[in-house]
């Protein structure tokens, strides 16, 4: 396969679209897919906390929705990349250990997974919310436990409600991760600068990398439709 | 944590913030006014006019911004008959080319958001505009436009914040807005953890300012929303 590709995309770009651009396109894919996992799980913690009758949870995650919410995700990613590779040797330090280094890919994951764990909450709340009270009622009336009545019944008929939102976050996640080209990480974005500057083609190389962002999108709305109409099965459309 | 650099650099943030807020305002109005004949002629019923203003908001809603960015200021030197134009000046300016691909993107949401509202007109209210005898460009001045405008306020609301954030990326091509006043403390002092958070608290700041003000426009223009008092 891969000498396949080499050889068939040898002419394309000066050979720089395969391996050199489309690794960059991988890693762009690996790191926006792991940073949804760290959303999905902090949105749904976030959720839980604001609609909890524990003041102090609602405290908690109203501050973290708010704050990330009104700070750009570059501004965050500085203060995660370069604050936390401080803070983390400030306390190694303390502890007597060597020099640690935070990898950027780490940070990058890091930064957009707590980034997007704030939009994917506030989805995840409304998506909650939405669901009717009668059917975690009838749960209760079985003798389910809590944990139960959001595992078996709340969780599933929320994700209806929360596709929409869901997909919009994915959407723009997927964008934001050109970000981490600034903090050095070779993502398709980073790997355009250095073939386009090399071939002196800059416009050339960042409007692949803009296309290839299209095709990730065009992708995900397919994935995304598909999702929509496996769990609105019994929902009757006009 | 050591605030004394940031205290003697306040200035700096302040100069920044200014570059922010005229880079922003400017973006936004630039933007606006291409939006309203892009989601024009995107509502449209034909197909060959709805083409362009089609591929251009999907274009540019479907790729990052900081890439728009680097297209128009790193790209535009790609061109030998545009380096020897007279535009070369404008895109040589890290200033102009920002602000150049902010007012494009704005202009692409916003034209998303405005078409939205317009498909949403009730048919009833176009229809009573035109047995009032008003013509075509009459309805849409005074009917279709405002009532779409009204719709489109909150989600109108958004896309400035999201512009707003959007503008840090000037910070990443040299130009000295907050994010850039942050950079220049940071590689000045190395206090990433100050400098940084001091320029996320102007950025609060002023996105608290946006969500205010357009909670007192939409009180204006929502005024028949209003509940009323009995």
């Amino acid at each position: 396969m891969h000498d396949f590709l080499v050889e068939s995309l040898s002419g394309v770009l000066g050979g720089y679209l395969y391996p050199f651009i489309l690794e960059g396109m991988l890693l762009t894919i690996e790191l926006a897919l792991l940073s949804l996992v760290m959303a999905l799980s902090l949105g749904l913690l976030g959720a839980i906390a604001k609609l909890s009758k524990n003041r102090t949870a609602n405290i908690i995650a109203g501050a973290y929705t708010t704050l990330i919410r009104g700070v750009p995700d570059i501004v965050l990613m500085f203060i995660i990349f370069f604050g936390g590779q401080l803070a983390v040797n400030v306390i190694g330090d303390s502890l007597g250990l060597d020099y640690i280094e935070i990898s950027e890919f780490f940070a990058g994951v890091v930064t957009i997974g707590f980034i997007f764990g704030a939009y994917m909450a506030e989805t995840f709340r409304g998506a909650i919310l939405a669901v009717p009270r009668g059917e975690i009622e009838a749960g209760f009336a079985y003798g389910m436990t809590p944990a139960q009545v959001f595992t078996r019944i709340t969780f599933p008929a929320c994700v209806r409600h929360a596709l929409p939102g869901f997909g919009n976050n994915w959407l723009v996640l997927a964008k934001t991760t050109a970000l981490v080209s600034v903090i050095g990480l070779e993502d398709m974005v980073f790997r355009a600068a250095q073939a386009g500057g090399s071939l002196r083609q800059p416009f050339t190389f960042y409007f692949v990398v803009a296309v290839l962002y299209l095709v990730i999108t065009a992708v995900s709305d397919v994935g995304l439709r598909w999702l929509d109409k496996r769990y609105s099965v019994g929902v009757r459309r006009a | 944590m050591d605030f004394g650099a940031i205290v003697s650099n306040l200035p700096l943030y302040l100069d920044g913030m200014l570059t922010t807020v005229e880079l922003v305002v400017i973006a936004l109005i630039i933007g606006l006014a291409l939006a309203v004949p892009v989601a024009l002629t995107a509502t449209s019923n034909n197909p060959l006019v709805t083409f362009a203003p089609k591929a251009f908001i999907y274009f540019f809603r479907g790729t990052p911004l900081i890439v728009q960015m680097y297209m128009i200021y790193y790209g535009a030197g790609q061109f030998e008959p545009l380096r020897e134009s007279i535009f070369w000046p404008i895109f040589k300016e890290a200033y102009a080319c920002a602000l150049i691909a902010f007012s494009l993107n704005t202009a692409a949401y916003t034209a998303e958001i405005l078409r939205g509202a317009i498909i949403a007109t009730p048919y009833g209210e176009i229809e009573a505009g035109r047995s009032c005898g008003m013509s075509k460009w009459l309805v849409l001045r005074r009917i279709i436009l405002p009532n779409s405008f009204r719709r489109a306020l909150p989600a109108y609301g958004n896309e400035v914040i999201f512009m707003l954030h959007g503008s840090a990326l000037a910070g990443v091509i040299t130009i000295v807005d907050l994010f850039g006043a942050a950079r220049i403390v940071n590689s000045r002092h190395f206090v990433p953890f100050e400098s940084f958070i001091t320029a996320g608290v102007f950025y609060l700041i002023l996105t608290f300012a946006i969500i205010w003000l357009f909670k007192k426009v939409e009180f204006r223009w929502h005024a028949h929303l209003r509940r009323r008092e009995v």
